[in-house]
């Protein structure tokens, strides 16, 4: 592999749609494989939204822009045109804000499928699965690692969890499937302070130098292992302006206010989606 | 797909009874069974007549209060019109033929059997010699063999368990005790047929305070004789035994023919407890009619566990009724309905004595223009104070062109009860759908996982080897490989 070219998501003026409203109004960013990146911005600003839209979801319409993955042979990858499991076996992982129960799937059952899929991107469904014994082994090394009870594997999937055990299951997800670029939305909100240490320190060892991962959060804690190469402030539906871990210092201590006021256009675009999101609740 | 194919058997041309038609009949003669009988004996034609009735009991040698019984029968199903609920039955009574000797349902081979069978067999890795047997090629399975030892062990604990038509030889006053007792042939239209005609099938007697440990299984004992399309099959537990019985498998039940109606009985006395469990999955052009009732006595448990898929219509509501105080009664049932196929299953629970106790948990799935219908009756007699029944039937559709009803029906003449009742309906989520997508499952994958866990409180009742085989079937379903 000849590595002159490093392996990057590329997101380009993308704009997002939810039922024909627009929410994402022409965002750009770049992560490189390695690269941790915070993204940060007053609630509904559309942070999820690109999470999404990154990974997929049928109803998030991406109307313009795109999602590539420039590979080490320079080669460009459209993700658009992807399904979503496509879009992981190619090595995006999201970690949701709000995960969803699947009530009578067991986590073990459901993650020894991804991890088959996952790492061999050809499987078709009703082929072998990862053999049962190594795939135990693993889940149970790294449940361990992440101080989860061996029992966890055998829940259903985020069926009747704690907001912090969904969370660590997310986690767990995340270092089962290893991949390229992962979006980690809000993966600290219902932890409780050790266990967002915890967190922290578990993402920076599964990130490594191979991952790039852009972290949303409205804290700091989460970053304290995981010291963003840039933070992004997004605001109404764009990404206004991005600095160093400082800024994700400033924006936590100080709140949005100075970014408001210095992108008036943004605070405007935010004031209309908050009414239109009113408008059609 | 299913086309009568005995026509192409080794038949023969012989004069039809009276009618002055020549039809073909069956000429195979199972030498061991009937090594004295006459070829006469052995004419098999389609209808239904006192003549036909009385060639059946006297093939069997059956003695005269069971060749009355069915000729009563007889009398019933022609008085009895159709049900009016559940589906539309588009079956022709004179076109079928209502006894057939496992010898003479041999016409096939394997080529004839169609591809998406073989596939399932399979994918389900099922043996070689089931294949054949599940296909309808062959009529015999060697299973005696495999399991003589087992039936040994039975028999030192005094379980008697054969097939319906050697009890009514080898035990007749004990059958004859509760034989159409529990579902008398006037109870409805096809307990009538099934009466008249019945053949096969498994009786179980389990003596007070004897208990069977592992799952008795149909499957043991797998033969034309006792899948056939009119087995009645009857279960006695005496005071203080238990027994698990497993009917059927999840192999696609292929027949040429056209009906299915079974009648089940079961007596579960004093503290005695008994589960019962059927997975069936029939191909697209069965007409599955079958009627289940067990009577539980003081104390006595007595659980279906009954799991439909395949078939054009299944009707099916097995009951519990709970004679005495302390009775209980449990029933769970799954329904899978896929294209061309309407499962209107449900159950029915009868409180007739003071502290009675009742469960049933319905689940069904609706996919690819599939219907299900969940058709339930709780009913409380008077006098049978402090009864608990709860019911809870949940409906999942996989997609806009299926659909699911549900018809509860509640009769309480009794002031204090106490009966839940609570339905629900849904779609797959999109959002769950999308979570385990974006986790790398196709989507085919990620739907058949949602209907597993949909169904797994269920499943997980299941004996080990069926649950395996049950959620292999609903991915299969779920590809859509398989009809
Ligand atoms: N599925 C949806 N249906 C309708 N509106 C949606 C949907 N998803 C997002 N929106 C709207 O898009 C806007 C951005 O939402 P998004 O969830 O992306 O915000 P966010 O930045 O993640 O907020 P938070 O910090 O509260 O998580 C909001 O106005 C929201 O109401
Ligand atoms: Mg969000």
């Amino acid at each position: 592999m000849t590595s002159q070219h490093p392996e990057k998501l590329i997101i380009q003026d993308l704009h997002v749609a939810v039922e024909e409203r627009e929410i994402l109004k022409g965002v750009n960013l770049e992560i490189g494989r390695g690269e941790v990146h915070a993204l940060m911005g007053p609630n509904g600003s559309g942070k999820s939204t690109l999470g999404y839209a990154i990974m997929g979801h049928p109803s998030y319409e991406v109307t313009s822009g795109s999602i590539e993955i420039v590979e080490a042979d320079g080669n460009r990858r459209d993700i658009l045109a992807m399904e979503p499991d496509e879009r992981a076996r190619a090595g995006l992982f999201l970690a949701f804000q709000r995960p969803m129960a699947i009530p009578g799937v067991r986590v073990a059952d459901f993650l020894r499928h991804a991890v088959s899929n996952v790492r061999n991107p050809e499987r078709k469904e009703g082929q072998e699965l990862v053999p049962m014994k190594e795939f135990r082994g693993e889940l149970k090394a790294k449940m361990a690692e992440l101080q989860m009870d061996t029992d966890f594997a055998r829940r259903y999937v985020n069926d009747g969890f704690s907001g912090g055990e969904m969370k660590r299951a997310e986690i767990l997800q995340l270092a089962m499937l290893a991949p390229r670029f992962a979006v980690l939305d809000e993966t600290d909100s219902g932890l409780d302070a050790d266990a967002v240490r915890l967190a922290s320190e578990s993402i920076a060892r599964i990130g490594g130098a191979d991952m790039g991962i852009l972290i949303i959060t409205h804290h700091e804690q989460l970053l304290e292992h995981n010291i963003p190469l840039k933070t992004h402030v997004m605001l109404g539906g764009r990404i206004v302006e991005s600095g160093g871990p400082e800024l994700a210092a400033e924006l936590h201590k100080r709140g949005y206010e100075r970014i408001r006021a210095s992108y008036p256009e943004a605070a405007a675009a935010e004031e209309a989606m908050a009414a239109e999101a009113a408008a059609t609740a | 797909m299913a086309t009568d194919t005995h026509e192409t058997s080794t038949l023969a041309a012989v004069p039809g009874n009276g009618a002055g038609v020549s039809k073909p009949v069956f000429g195979e003669i199972n030498k061991y069974d009937f090594r004295t009988e006459s070829p006469a004996i052995f004419k098999a034609r389609r209808g239904l007549s006192r003549d036909i009735v009385n060639q059946i009991s006297e093939m069997k040698k059956e003695p005269a209060w069971m060749r009355d019984f069915r000729l009563k029968s007889l009398e019933i199903f022609e008085s009895k019109p159709m049900p009016h609920w559940g589906g539309r039955i588009g079956v022709n009574f004179e076109d079928i033929y209502y006894y057939l000797k496992p010898t003479e349902q041999q016409g096939k081979t394997w080529d004839d059997v169609p591809d998406e069978i073989k596939k399932t067999f399979d994918r389900l890795g099922i043996p070689e010699a089931e294949r054949k047997f599940l296909a309808g090629v062959k009529a015999q399975f060697e299973s005696e063999v495999v399991y003589g030892s087992l039936q040994e062990d039975l028999a030192k604990k005094g379980v008697i368990f054969t097939d319906t038509d050697t009890a009514v030889r080898e035990h007749p006053d004990l059958l004859r005790e509760y034989f159409g007792k529990i579902i008398p042939p006037s109870d409805n239209k096809f307990a009538a047929l099934n009466s008249a005609v019945w053949s096969g099938g498994s009786f179980i007697y389990v003596p007070k305070g004897v208990s069977i440990e592992f799952p008795l299984q149909a499957y043991f004992r797998i033969n034309a004789e006792n899948m056939g399309q009119f087995e009645r099959t009857l279960i006695v537990v005496d005071e203080g035994a238990h027994v698990h019985y497993v009917e059927g498998c999840t192999a696609p039940m292929y027949s040429t023919e056209s009906l299915h109606s079974a009648v089940v009985e079961i007596v579960v006395k004093k503290h005695g407890r008994c589960r019962y469990t059927t997975i069936q999955n029939w191909a697209n052009n069965i007409y599955n009619l079958v009627t289940k009732r067990a009577m539980a006595y003081e104390g006595a448990l007595m659980e279906w566990i009954d799991g439909n898929l395949g078939s054009q219509l299944t009707m099916k509501y097995p009951a519990v009724y709970m004679m005495e105080p302390g009775a209980r009664g449990e029933i769970l049932s799954i329904a899978f309905a896929s294209a061309g196929q309407h499962q209107d299953a449900g159950a029915k629970l009868v409180h007739a004595a003071p502290h009675t106790s009742g469960r049933i948990v319905s689940k069904s799935i609706s996919k690819n223009g599939g219907r299900s219908s969940y058709r339930g009756l709780v009913k409380v007699e008077p006098g049978a104070r402090k009864s608990k029944s709860s019911v809870v039937c949940d409906a999942l559709i996989l997609d806009d062109k299926s659909r699911s009803d549900t018809y509860p029906y509640i009769e309480i003449e009794e002031q204090d009860v106490s009966i839940g009742h609570e339905a629900s309906v849904s779609k797959i989520g999109e959002e769950q759908l999308f979570y385990l997508t974006s986790r790398g499952l196709s989507e085919a994958e990620a739907s058949a996982m949602i209907v597993g866990g949909f169904i797994e409180p269920l499943v997980k009742e299941l004996p080990m080897e069926y649950a395996v085989e049950m959620n292999k079937l609903i991915e299969l379903q779920m590809e859509g490989s398989v009809g």
